[in-house]
């Protein structure tokens, strides 16, 4: 879903203002009451959860809906009980290097996929995509034995490190990016006597920026909700456990009831959310102004 | 420049397809070197294994029924907003949203709303005088109740949709219009056609993600389940309830990383890469879709 989860963010741009005047105020109401319901639904499950987790224990048991007294001593619990900024620690760095070593080995991947003539790129590219949209579990075994040598398998390293020889679908989406900035301004870089390397640092990572973002955001969060990764290499140690990880054994271990079981999912919820609101705004405007379309 | 993505290839991609080939022919747990062994995988494979083929039966399922509804939902979701003239943007975030949450976090959450005792979607039932089912816990149901979750993480389709609805050129609709084309017609002659790349763009990943079902099921089990799932432990209950939701990727892991019977584990990913490999194929053919207009 990697694919369509990019398109859908660099799909949002300006929606339109409606193309037929006059419309029956019937058929107005009418979409909007199906609309108004269905996002009550929508919303519906993220506010339960909210409420459940301020709950004391003894009513998550009962049939009550609504906390009858508002308590905060599940979120209490979830951080004396369990080592959470660990977890938080974890993931963080899993995502924070794994970001960070994409951006430095696919972004002059992609540009000399998008903007330097060399023998084979088609091949290439469609390597790339094949890579990215085969599912991982086909090359896993080979590659978990790999690291199980290096003796690097009970840590997050093997889903760090591959990023510093580039990610497939940051790649794809890099040069889908790098495509659009023009060419002309490359060929007068390069009658100045710039390097391409030179020309990737001033010239078209500047006016990629937006592209560059949305790529580092993807892999971001791509690795901070990862499971199916520290499940195959971190499950055996807690130490090296990100929280999304934790969060699915939460229950089996420490969660008697609910309670503090959806307190800690807000926990891993709330971040995600509050950085998409902050990230939308420059993701939304770059992508405009790069004119790219998904 | 590109000389460390092509490192990267090769290590983590072309090495290690072959690898698996090669592994898928011998057995081998780690310890003792591969010990070559002929095609007694696919054997074992085809003939003996108690739970492959109910696996694949359930990730066969999970393809027939989760990307359609998830795609129909998305585009009717999308078609309506593309109509909603205020507040678009907010309607298209309250949709959105959910697909933003991290898969683990909206499985746990989805086992609590729909956990038979206390979970409110039982207790409204229970409002209206009825009998909840056990959802998660019910083998029949369990799949249908990640189906409900899989429609509630729609929004990254619907936003790809939404997009291409309201990239379709007004004048289609005008000149559709004058011609006396109806409502109906309108989307039949003008809508349709305009956004069948997407369609199948999102029909042919939709595809591929469904056949490495894991996260959601793997998480739904755990929890449901409600026992302890520390390390290799999660294998003994990925499944629950009674395997209705053990896919065939969870089975892989099973035998591979849980058993470490990594070469019998090979040969169900050469399985696995030759099912993908058809959905591939018919996706490279259109894969001009992949060059932005204008470019090249």
């Amino acid at each position: 879903m990697t694919v369509t989860e990019t398109r859908a963010l660099v799909a949002p741009g300006s929606v339109n203002g409606g193309r037929r005047r006059g419309r029956p105020i019937l058929a107005w109401i009418a979409e909007h009451t199906v609309l108004s319901v269905l996002a009550v639904m929508f919303i519906a499950p993220i506010v339960f959860v909210a409420l459940t987790s301020l709950m004391s224990s003894d009513q998550t048991l009962t049939a009550s809906l609504i906390p009858d007294p508002w308590e905060w001593s599940n979120y209490r619990d979830v951080l004396v009980s369990t080592p959470l900024a660990r977890w938080f620690g974890n993931s963080a760095l899993y995502a924070v290097a794994a970001t960070a070593f994409m951006v430095l080995s696919s972004v002059p991947a992609a540009y000399v996929l998008a903007k330097i003539r060399i023998p084979y790129a088609n091949v290439i590219f469609l390597i790339i995509i094949v890579a990215m949209l085969l599912p991982p579990q086909v090359t896993a075994v080979p590659v978990y034995i790999m690291w199980s040598k290096l003796g690097l398998t009970g840590t997050l390293w093997p889903l760090i490190l591959p990023n510093l020889l580039g990610d497939a679908f940051s790649i794809f989406l890099l040069r889908q990016f790098f495509l659009t900035v023009p060419t002309d301004y490359l060929d007068a870089a390069r009658v100045d006597g710039a390097s391409e390397f030179g020309i990737l640092i001033r010239v078209v990572v500047p006016m990629a920026k937006p592209g560059i973002a949305a790529a580092a955001i993807f892999l971001f969060f791509a690795s901070w909700n990862d499971y199916y990764g520290p499940l195959l290499y971190a499950s055996e140690n807690p130490d090296w456990w990100p929280v999304s990880y934790a969060l699915a054994t939460f229950r089996g271990t420490h969660g008697t009831d609910w309670g503090s079981t959806m307190a800690l999912t807000m926990l891993v919820l709330v971040p995600v959310v509050v950085v998409f609101f902050f990230a939308q705004r420059t993701f939304v405007e770059g992508i405009t102004l790069s004119g790219v379309k998904g | 420049m590109l000389a460390p993505a092509l490192l990267g290839i090769l290590v983590f991609f072309a090495y290690p397809l072959v690898a698996s080939v090669f592994f898928s022919f011998t057995r081998y747990d780690l310890v003792s070197p591969p010990e070559w062994i002929g095609l007694r995988n696919y054997e074992y494979l085809f003939t003996k294994d108690p739970k492959v083929w109910s696996a694949a039966l359930n990730t066969l399922w999970f393809i027939v029924f989760l990307t359609p509804i998830k795609i129909i939902t998305a585009l009717c979701v999308a078609g309506l907003l593309a109509r909603a003239r205020r507040a678009a943007g907010f309607w298209r975030t309250v949709f959105y949203l959910p697909s933003l949450v991290p898969p683990v976090a909206s499985v746990v959450s989805f086992v609590f709303l729909f956990n038979p005792g206390t979970g409110p979607v039982n207790q409204i039932l229970r409002f209206f005088g009825v009998d909840g089912p056990l959802w998660f816990n019910d083998p029949a149901l369990a799949k249908p109740s990640l189906l409900l979750l899989g429609v509630w993480v729609m929004g990254d389709i619907m936003v790809i949709f939404l997009a291409a609805l309201l990239d379709v050129p007004k004048e289609q609709y005008e000149a559709a219009s004058l011609d006396g084309a109806n409502g109906i017609q309108k989307v039949r002659f003008v809508t349709l056609p305009n956004i069948v790349p997407v369609l199948i763009f999102a029909l042919v990943t939709g595809i591929i993600a469904a056949l490495q079902y894991f996260t959601e099921a793997a998480v739904a089990s755990g929890v449901a389940s409600g026992k302890a799932t520390v390390g290799s432990g999660t294998a003994s209950m990925l499944g629950y309830p009674d395997g209705s939701l053990l896919t065939y990727t969870q089975w892989l892991y099973v035998r591979g990383f849980a058993n470490y019977q990594l070469g019998y584990a090979s040969a169900l990913a050469v399985l696995l890469f030759v099912v993908a490999a058809v959905f591939l194929v018919f996706l490279l053919r259109r894969v001009d879709a992949f060059n932005p207009e204008g470019a090249k």
